[in-house]
């Protein structure tokens, strides 16, 4: 998958699904502080990675995911 | 031991999504029952049910609070919203003093069963999402409220069947009434979905008359055919007459008396000693005699059994011709764990507003109903007392005195 269809696929489920607002999306926002998700809400991007792109993340792929493009590129990685 | 009112109430049910158009409906003998078309395929044995729309509620709660959030859970945070409103509380006053909530649920069926589906059809536990747990558990709706509405006092469920809304009031009265508690947050709220009520249509108790779904429930009439579920939400605030007061709330009501009994017999089928017991519990709670009490809502749902049996025992305390009786459950259809607290505020909105709601869809009563002072028609009048009966599986009676 082409990498900015995986960014753009991305940032809309983070605008629609988990209602962060849309001027808070950059590669370099937190995850959790500027992005304000919680663990629980790392359970639904587990759910959300695996409906838009078929890929089953577990707890341990977070590891080193700080930022969003962190986030982008571990998707990007997953589907390679 | 203090005195224990009511300061505000809301409700969200098939006849009505706020105070105002249920006291309408109430008053105009209005039927709420439908007929659900997904059920027939699905299997049930009658497809009659009272239906209340799913609210919207992005604009109220955030993301995280909607996903934890089930059928029953929304149902009642509307309710909720609507009683503290009516009671004058808002969130300053939550924050600065100890609220606390008990509210009777029985069910979490469709969020039990969508997130095994999920979990079938997937076979990864993550992927039914975070909100799964908080939906499936018994206790979701005292565990979202508190949560969404910051509360600091009693935090629990009571699951008693269908009258677990009346005794999730009755135990807030008790701990208000003891000095543990001085304002408490509490209703019954009941799904209406096709997953939570299957088992019971298995029964055969739902009434089939799919012609006229607004006649189908008639309780205490000699060919009512069953009864027919319903659902939704129903709040009161309850607090020490001295927190009332302290506040300049608007006191709607006192409670005076819960008797509460178990029949000790068969899991399903109603006695008469049971409910006799609870309502004579409280009434000598209240301090009253029966005559006193001016209107008596019963549990009523419209089987043959349950009906007759209630009948007797409303006799046996109060002789015959006693106080005026109805079932709004002809209207409503039975409410299952919400009906306890719904049908006290809808006894409460009579008392407020001088009227007595009619058993709608009575034609003849049977033998065991014809000794009872049966209400038809609506009846304009004033009364300052009535009862709330509540029973459920197993055996569980509860009965609720309140004046005005």
């Amino acid at each position: 998958m082409d990498k900015e269809v995986i960014i753009e696929k991305i940032n809309d489920f983070l605008i629609d699904e988990f209602e962060v607002e849309p001027d808070d999306i950059a590669p370099e926002a937190n995850l959790k502080d500027t992005l304000e998700l919680d663990s629980l809400d790392f359970v639904d991007l587990v759910v959300a990675v695996e409906s838009n792109f078929g890929v089953k993340l577990v707890g341990e792929d977070f590891v080193n995911v700080k930022t969003l493009q962190d986030f982008y590129n571990l998707i990007e990685n997953k589907l390679s | 031991m203090n005195r224990v009112v009511i300061t505000g109430m809301g409700i969200y049910s098939c006849i009505g999504k706020n105070l105002e158009e249920v006291k309408n409906s109430l008053y105009e003998g209005k039927s709420g029952i439908k007929i659900d078309e997904e059920r027939i395929p699905f299997g049930y044995r009658s497809p009659l049910t009272g239906m209340v729309e799913r609210p919207n509620l992005k604009n109220d709660l955030s993301r995280r609070q909607r996903v934890s959030l089930g059928e029953e859970g929304e149902y009642a945070f509307v309710a909720t919203l609507e009683a503290l409103k009516n009671a004058k509380i808002d969130q300053d006053y939550i924050d600065a003093n100890e609220v606390g909530i008990i509210y009777g649920n029985d069910s979490t069926a469709q969020s039990v069963i969508e997130s095994i589906d999920t979990i079938r059809e997937k076979k990864d536990t993550t992927l039914v999402g975070s909100g799964a747990i908080f939906k499936g558990m018994n206790s979701t709706v005292t565990m979202n409220l508190s949560t969404i509405f910051k509360l600091t006092g009693v935090n629990f469920t009571i699951s008693a069947a269908c009258a677990s809304g009346s005794h999730a009031i009755g135990m807030a009265y008790q701990l208000i009434k003891s000095g543990l508690q001085e304002c408490v947050i509490c209703g019954g709220a009941q799904e209406i979905n096709k997953l939570a009520m299957g088992s019971f249509d298995g029964l055969g108790v739902f009434s089939s008359n799919l012609e006229h779904p607004e006649q189908a429930s008639k309780p205490f009439d000699i060919s009512r055919d069953g009864l027919v579920p319903s659902g939704g939400g129903a709040t009161l605030i309850l607090e020490s007459y001295d927190s009332a007061i302290k506040r300049g709330a608007h006191i709607l009501g006192e409670i005076i008396g819960y008797g509460f009994s178990s029949n000790g017999e068969h899991i399903s089928t109603p006695n008469v000693e049971g409910p006799s017991k609870a309502m004579l519990k409280a009434i000598k709670q209240a301090n009253i005699n029966p005559s006193d009490i001016a209107y008596v809502n019963a549990h009523a749902t419209s089987t043959p059994v349950g009906d007759a049996n209630e009948a007797k025992a409303i006799v046996n305390v109060f002789g015959e011709n006693g106080p005026y009786v109805s079932s709004t459950k002809s209207m409503t259809g039975h409410e299952c764990w919400m009906a306890g607290a719904s049908e006290v505020i809808y006894s409460m909105l009579m008392m407020q507003h001088d009227f007595i709601a009619p058993n709608i869809n009575l034609t003849q009563p049977d033998e065991a109903a014809s000794k009872l002072n049966l209400v038809s028609k609506t009846i304009d009048k004033k009364f300052d007392v009535f009862l709330s009966n509540s029973f459920g599986f197993g055996g569980t009676n509860s009965a609720l005195i309140i004046k005005k």
